[in-house]
């Protein structure tokens, strides 16, 4: 039998530059390889990716794979299941970290049952059984309700990990590691999918990701009209616009702008949410949040567990009057 | 076109978070008292997407449910919205699975079904937010998957899928069978019918015990689990929320820009 060692995590890239997740993830395969005096290693797979392998060094990574290949351009479930294959078999692994992305979400149980192992996805805590020296993963169940620590004794022990929820290291370029390039060995023949087209449906403005303050609505809004003003008052205060996920299905604003558990996990220093409930699943993507300002007109909506300062009542009296008293206090100077 | 749906009746996740409790004696969530269970949402909308394409093109659903003591009311719901059949994988052995034993025990029954162009799940399960059976049955199965569908549609062999991603959406085609993971962007299921509930209440379920689909009891269930759960706790939440107050609504929003200013969030 194998022995397995060493962490091991899966690279994203964005625009040719380590995705936020992939930092955070070797912040926390640094501390686990730290942990248990083992190695940390990066696997980057894409097509002309090479160029990222420098960065996942100063980021932490000891080693860097990179499977090189064209028919690694988009995503897509075979091709890089096999190449997450091909990698863990020639390098066993003790443990085998991806993102909670769209990528993650999609190969990190595949490539488990794959692997005949096991994977806990989106964790928010990762640490090392000091006694056993297994993988302790905790992630949130029952739509955030409650949270649940789990672990495995298969290998290697798989976990994908929610954005945010680990901090990156401060990069170091002086950091030392190897970079190995293996075949990535794809047939073309053996990928049953096609991506035929990418559609990006992003809002003008500032990023729901990147921004420092959110005004998010929920299903009181009511409709489309009511997230106009609320992306008045987000222009106003250079914010951007979120919701909650009955705004989305409904049609009001388009999917992108979901926070929660199944949209997106924001952490701005503000975030005001305005007739929205509260649902764990709707926290979950919001619990990061620096300060959170409740606006309900139900007194006993689980929001106000979650804020620092609330106001009872009507959005559309609220709303309207709160952005006119910050014009006039701004006008003041 | 035969299509498979697997769907699983968990705790209502729209009870209120205050109604959520765990016995600490057996390190399981308490059922919340006046919410009944109900099929966890994301595979209603996974049924939703099977229906749309039967709409379509035809053809036949089936439903899956795994489970013990399984409410008629609830796992018959997908028959009174317009699936065809139901199949419950229903026995002590099965439950108190992961991902791994759950997905083992469903893909045998698919196995046993036989004929299938299309399997659907949905994205996650609102109990335990695991997100791997689909992918599990596709593996096992060696089946293409695409994962977070908004949109599924069949044209000949093949069938396009819009793939929900962070930025928007991407379009995805895979040959059949393959299995598809839905995602509530998909949008809202539909209502049950007059003529779906009079069939519903008709339909008996086809009971499938563990020696029916061939596989062996510590395989599946309990018994057959590759994690252990050690722990399962409620988190402790956040501070005391200040409410600002005013003469009347209106005066209320004023204040609370005032303070937001004045305390230098604005």
């Amino acid at each position: 039998m194998a022995t397995y060692q060493g962490v091991m995590i899966f690279a994203e890239a964005i625009d040719g530059k380590l995705a936020p997740i992939t930092r955070e993830l070797l912040g926390i395969g640094r501390k686990l390889s730290n942990d248990l005096s083992e190695e940390l290693s990066a696997l980057v797979a894409g097509n002309d990716v090479g160029n990222i392998a420098a960065e996942a060094i100063s980021f932490g990574a000891d080693k860097v794979y990179i499977l090189d290949d064209p028919l690694l351009q988009d995503y897509r479930t075979d091709p890089y299941m096999a190449v997450v294959e091909r990698v863990v078999k020639q390098t066993n692994p003790r443990i085998l970290l991806m993102g909670q992305t769209i990528i993650g979400r999609d190969l990190a149980p595949r490539a488990a049952f794959r692997l005949g192992t096991a994977v806990t996805l989106d964790c928010i805590a990762l640490e090392i059984d000091t006694d056993t020296k297994q993988l302790l993963q905790t992630k949130p169940v029952y739509g955030g309700n409650a949270c649940a620590v789990f672990t495995m004794e298969t290998y290697p022990q798989m976990a994908t990990v929610r954005a945010k929820a680990m901090t990156a290291l401060r990069p170091d370029s002086s950091r030392s590691g190897e970079i190995i390039q293996i075949e990535a060995g794809l047939d073309s023949a053996d990928i049953r999918t096609n991506v035929l087209q990418k559609v990006v449906q992003e809002m003008e403005g500032i990023k729901l990701e990147d921004a420092a303050i959110i005004i998010a609505g929920g299903r009181g809004i009511g409709g489309p009209e009511g997230f106009k003003q609320l992306e008045e008052l987000a222009k106003l205060l250079k914010g951007a616009v979120g919701a909650s996920r009955p705004p989305c299905d409904n049609g009001w604003v388009p999917d992108t702008l979901q926070v929660g558990l199944t949209g997106k996990i924001v952490s701005p220093d503000l975030y005001i949410a305005v007739a929205l409930s509260g649902t764990s699943q709707h926290i979950a993507g919001c619990a990061g949040a620096k300060n959170l300002i409740a606006m309900n007109r139900d007194p006993e909506a689980n929001i106000f567990k979650e804020a620092r300062f609330g106001v009872v009542g009507d959005w559309k009296k609220v709303i309207p009057a709160f952005e006119a008293k910050i014009k006039e206090l701004r006008e003041m100077g | 076109m035969n299509m498979i749906v697997c769907v699983k009746q968990v705790p209502d996740p729209e009870a209120p978070p205050g109604s959520f409790k765990i016995d600490p004696v057996t390190n399981n969530m308490m059922p919340p008292t006046g919410f009944p269970p109900v099929i966890s949402p994301f595979d209603e909308q996974a049924v939703e997407a099977a229906l749309r394409i039967k709409d379509i093109n035809s053809g036949k659903i089936t439903i899956i449910s795994l489970g013990f003591n399984l409410l008629r009311d609830v796992v018959k719901k997908p028959i009174s919205m317009g699936a065809d059949e139901l199949i419950l994988l229903e026995d002590p052995a099965f439950v108190d699975g992961d991902s791994w034993s759950t997905a083992s025990a469903l893909a045998a029954a698919i196995r046993k079904i036989g004929q299938y162009d299309l399997i659907f799940c949905g994205r996650q399960a609102a109990d335990w937010d695991s997100g791997q059976v689909g992918s599990g049955i596709a593996e096992i199965l060696g089946l293409p998957q695409v994962t977070l569908a908004k949109k599924v549609e069949v044209t000949g062999n093949k069938v396009k899928v819009e793939k929900v991603t962070a930025d928007g959406y991407e379009m995805v085609a895979a040959a059949m069978p393959a299995l598809i993971t839905v995602s509530n962007e998909l949008g809202e299921p539909r209502y049950a019918t007059i003529k779906g509930i009079m069939s519903a209440k008709a339909k008996e379920p086809i009971v499938w015990k563990p020696a029916d689909i061939g596989v062996d009891v510590s395989k599946i269930g309990a018994a057959g689990r590759r994690t252990r759960m050690l722990k399962l706790f409620q988190p402790v939440h956040g501070g005391k929320c200040e409410i600002i107050t005013g003469r009347n609504e209106e005066d209320a929003g004023a204040n609370l820009a005032k303070k937001l200013v004045e305390v230098k969030l604005l």
